[in-house]
């Protein structure tokens, strides 16, 4: 057990994952020698070599393209997209192909690849360095869409992930890779150290993709989230003294239906929230399934918190940010219905 | 399971040095001035002469215009992009400490490739549309833009014109017809093959030109360029800044190790140049060749302009942990701002002192503007734009649900 940030953690699978399965590899921008924009293949090549953990030109759809050639060849192909803001070249082989190739060779031709990307705002990144693109992902047949919320589940679920046979979208929320954050950007940042999900195993383990996890057990309403706004949940629920059941999702395909509606049907009330835009969102589907498995239970509507309907600006990062206030509101009017 | 041997059979690009290690530049040929030919504007692209390994050089080692491509530029111009240059880089210089005070957010210089944007920016129109990318601050320059206002936009304030909308270094300026810069990698360049097409539908003589890095060039939208200002004819000139890294991965990774990226041009029946990128004169006047083709029909251009990036790739890189240090000073083709100032004085136009006043009054012009810039706000202090105008612009009209969502910031807001 050694006390690691996320981006050790995924350093950490990423060194298993290598260490246990020479057909593994690792190719992206700027991952090989230097170890990726963030670091999280650092050290890596190093220990690998050139030929397991190497760079790419800047060509997403072409980074994607030779990984799918790759895992048809016999390779697990781990795939870094510099930042998720920067996926859409690759849209057409992973949505036309990485996604369908099990279903239209009718089981012949599988492709085991991972695609790591760090996504979601919080880091003055403006429109191109900040979304949250999940549900563009969840929208297609064929690939699974993951997403931790810290470094214990970062590294099991890049395991699960890279060991699983099928296409997995594995989304990173960087504004956690160096410490949890409750929403408040002007509190100092906090680190993992402190953080009991910061203890993580030193060798294999696996956290199972699918399962979500009750982070804050509660009966006055189901907040259910993912990645950022898991921490800015616990902090609305401290701050607000509202007892809400937090269910962090982690996997958003396959969703956790069970644990969803188990909460929902006992508290009456939910509220779903993600930092991506609203408009077909993954929070719709959320809301659609809960209403399909808990209408009758449903003491007050479905609320949503979410980014707004806008790129991701610049300057007002922190005003289109779902934080506190935006949750604690959305809480309040479930329980007031 | 199969075991994979030590050593395969894949073959890795790797750069030639390391940090620690001695910067190695021998791949680079550097051949003397003067020495590449220059066919008419016009010519027939099937008969036109291998340019694309070439490297147009038109300054000599004695700091003299020499050979074809040495098309007699008058002094004053000569002056005038020095000038620009050295604004270029004092404006780099002084936005990136700003941004290590913790104004701006991030920031990206462009030291050492002050002469790409420059020298194209004064061989073109101004009735001429740029499509730069994030590190063509020179064109900005060199067009006469306002340095307020460029500040203004890296402050993020209420005076930027993109409305707090964009990082720092993507301005956007209708006025001086250059197209908003995208952070997303070589967008830009067949949305000018596009822009120049509009032009030619229209019988207009204005041309199109765009700038993508070396390592954007494998992005499928450089492809794209090529293919449609080939297939169209487009009045456009495509330029690639080959300043040998993108971030971390040296120009082998973007397929530079087999060919040039001018040759790139070559299986389109594209005619291609490739330019040394730190020679003011050989940028302005492969430009202006490629300016006359195009505006004459005669069809697109790729340009490689050959140079290094001195600095890191942005502030939030450091080249210490892949490159070494002392790259910068072996690089081979040395210094546009130097070689162009080297050049004024070999030629009895400008002196040590001239400079020395030059330098000091555009220091002093950048701090009043940086001074200006600063009363209109910065990304944390100061006057701000109101937060609601950021569900303005997504459509010409908002839609309901903006309205609606901009209501509710409010209300978050009087809380
Ligand atoms: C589509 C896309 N992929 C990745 C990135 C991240 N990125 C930003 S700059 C850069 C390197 C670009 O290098 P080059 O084209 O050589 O331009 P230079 O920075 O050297 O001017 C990368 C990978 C991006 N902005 N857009
Ligand atoms: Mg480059």
């Amino acid at each position: 057990m050694t006390n690691r940030n996320m981006i050790q953690a995924l350093n950490s699978a990423m060194d298993v994952a290598l260490g246990q399965d020479p057909n593994t590899l690792i190719l992206g921008e700027d991952v090989g020698y230097f170890g990726g924009v963030f670091r999280c293949t650092a050290g890596l090549q190093k220990k690998y070599g050139l030929h397991r953990v190497f760079d790419t030109p800047i060509a997403e759809g072409g980074i994607v393209a030779v990984a799918i050639g790759m895992g048809v060849a016999g390779l697990r192909p781990v795939v870094e997209i510099q930042f998720a803001d920067y996926v859409y070249p690759a849209v057409d082989q992973i949505v036309s192909e990485l996604a369908r190739i099990r279903y239209r060779s009718g089981g012949e031709y599988f492709v085991p690849m991972t695609i790591r990307m760090p996504c979601g705002g919080g880091i003055r990144g403006g429109q191109t360095h900040s979304q949250s693109p999940e549900g563009i992902f969840t929208h297609v047949c064929g690939l699974k869409t993951v997403i931790p919320s810290n470094p214990y589940d970062a590294k099991g679920m890049l395991l699960s992930a890279i060991e699983d046979d099928d296409p997995v979208i594995f989304l990173e929320p960087k504004r956690l890779y160096n410490g949890p954050f409750d929403g408040d950007p002007d509190k100092p940042a906090l680190s993992w150290t402190e953080h009991a999900d910061g203890e993580v195993p030193d060798g294999h383990y696996t956290v199972p993709l699918g399962k979500a996890r009750v982070v804050r057990p509660g009966q006055a309403l189901t907040l259910i989230t993912y990645g950022t706004l898991v921490h800015v949940a616990l902090a609305a629920c401290e701050a607000s003294g509202i007892d809400a059941e937090v269910i962090d999702l982690r996997s958003l395909v396959p969703l956790d239906t069970d644990t969803i509606m188990a909460s929902v049907q006992r508290t009456g009330r939910a509220v779903v929230a993600h930092e991506a835009t609203r408009t077909s969102g993954f929070g719709a589907e959320l809301v659609a399934q809960i209403q399909e498995d808990c209408f009758w239970h449903l003491e007050a509507p479905v609320e949503r918190v979410t980014g707004w309907d806008t790129p991701y600006p610049h300057a007002f990062e922190w005003d289109y940010f779902p934080g506190q206030k935006r949750m604690i509101a959305a809480m309040r009017r479930t329980l007031e219905a | 399971m199969e075991t994979i041997p030590e050593q395969t059979r894949l073959h890795i690009p790797q750069p030639e040095s390391r940090p620690g290690e001695q910067p190695d530049f021998s791949r680079i040929e550097v051949p003397h001035a003067g020495e590449a030919g220059r066919p008419d504007p016009l010519i027939d692209a099937r008969q036109m002469p291998d340019l694309s390994r070439a490297l147009i050089r038109v300054l000599n080692r004695e700091n003299k215009a020499v050979g074809p491509w040495a098309n007699g530029i008058s002094a004053d111009t000569l002056r005038e992009g020095l000038k620009l240059m050295l604004t270029t880089r004092v404006y780099d210089d002084r936005l990136f400490r700003v941004q290590r005070q913790g104004k701006l957010s991030f920031y990206v210089k462009s030291t050492g490739e002050e002469a790409v944007s420059v020298a194209a920016a004064m061989a073109l129109r101004s009735g001429d549309m740029l499509f730069p990318s994030y590190r063509q601050q020179g064109l900005f320059i060199a067009r006469g833009h306002n340095l307020v206002d460029m500040m203004c936009h890296c402050l993020s304030n209420t005076r930027d014109a993109a409305r707090g909308r964009q990082m720092p270094v993507m301005y956007t300026w209708k006025a001086g017809n250059i197209f908003t810069i995208s952070g997303n990698l070589g967008t830009q360049l067949p949305q000018a093959v596009g822009w120049a097409m509009g032009a030619a539908y229209k019988n207009q003589d204005h041309i199109a030109a765009g700038w993508v890095g070396d390592g954007t060039t494998a992005e499928g939208d450089f492809h794209h360029a090529l293919t449609f200002a080939s297939v169209y004819q487009a009045p456009v000139i495509l330029n690639v800044v080959n300043n040998q890294w993108a971030i971390s991965s040296y120009q082998g990774v973007a397929g530079g190790e087999h060919a040039t990226f001018a040759e790139r041009g070559k299986g389109y029946g594209i005619p291609a140049l490739r330019v040394d990128g730190n020679d003011f004169l050989a940028v302005h006047a492969a430009t202006r060749w490629a300016a006359a083709r195009a505006r004459k029909l005669g069809g697109p251009t790729l340009i490689e302009h050959v140079t290094y990036r001195v600095e890191a790739h942005s502030t939030s890189d450091d080249p210490s942990g892949y490159r070494p240090m002392e790259e910068a000073q072996a690089w081979p083709l040395g210094d546009p701002i130097e070689r162009l100032k080297a050049h004024l004085i070999e030629i009895g136009e400008w002196s040590e002192e001239q400079h020395r006043q030059m330098h000091r009054t555009i220091a002093e012009k950048m701090q009043a503007a940086y001074k200006e810039a600063e009363t209109f706000g910065t990304l944390n202090d100061g006057p701000q734009l109101p937060r609601g105008t950021m569900f303005e612009d997504v459509f010409k009209q908002p839609l309901p649900h903006h309205i609606r969502q901009r209501a509710q910031l409010e209300e978050e807001h009087n809380d």
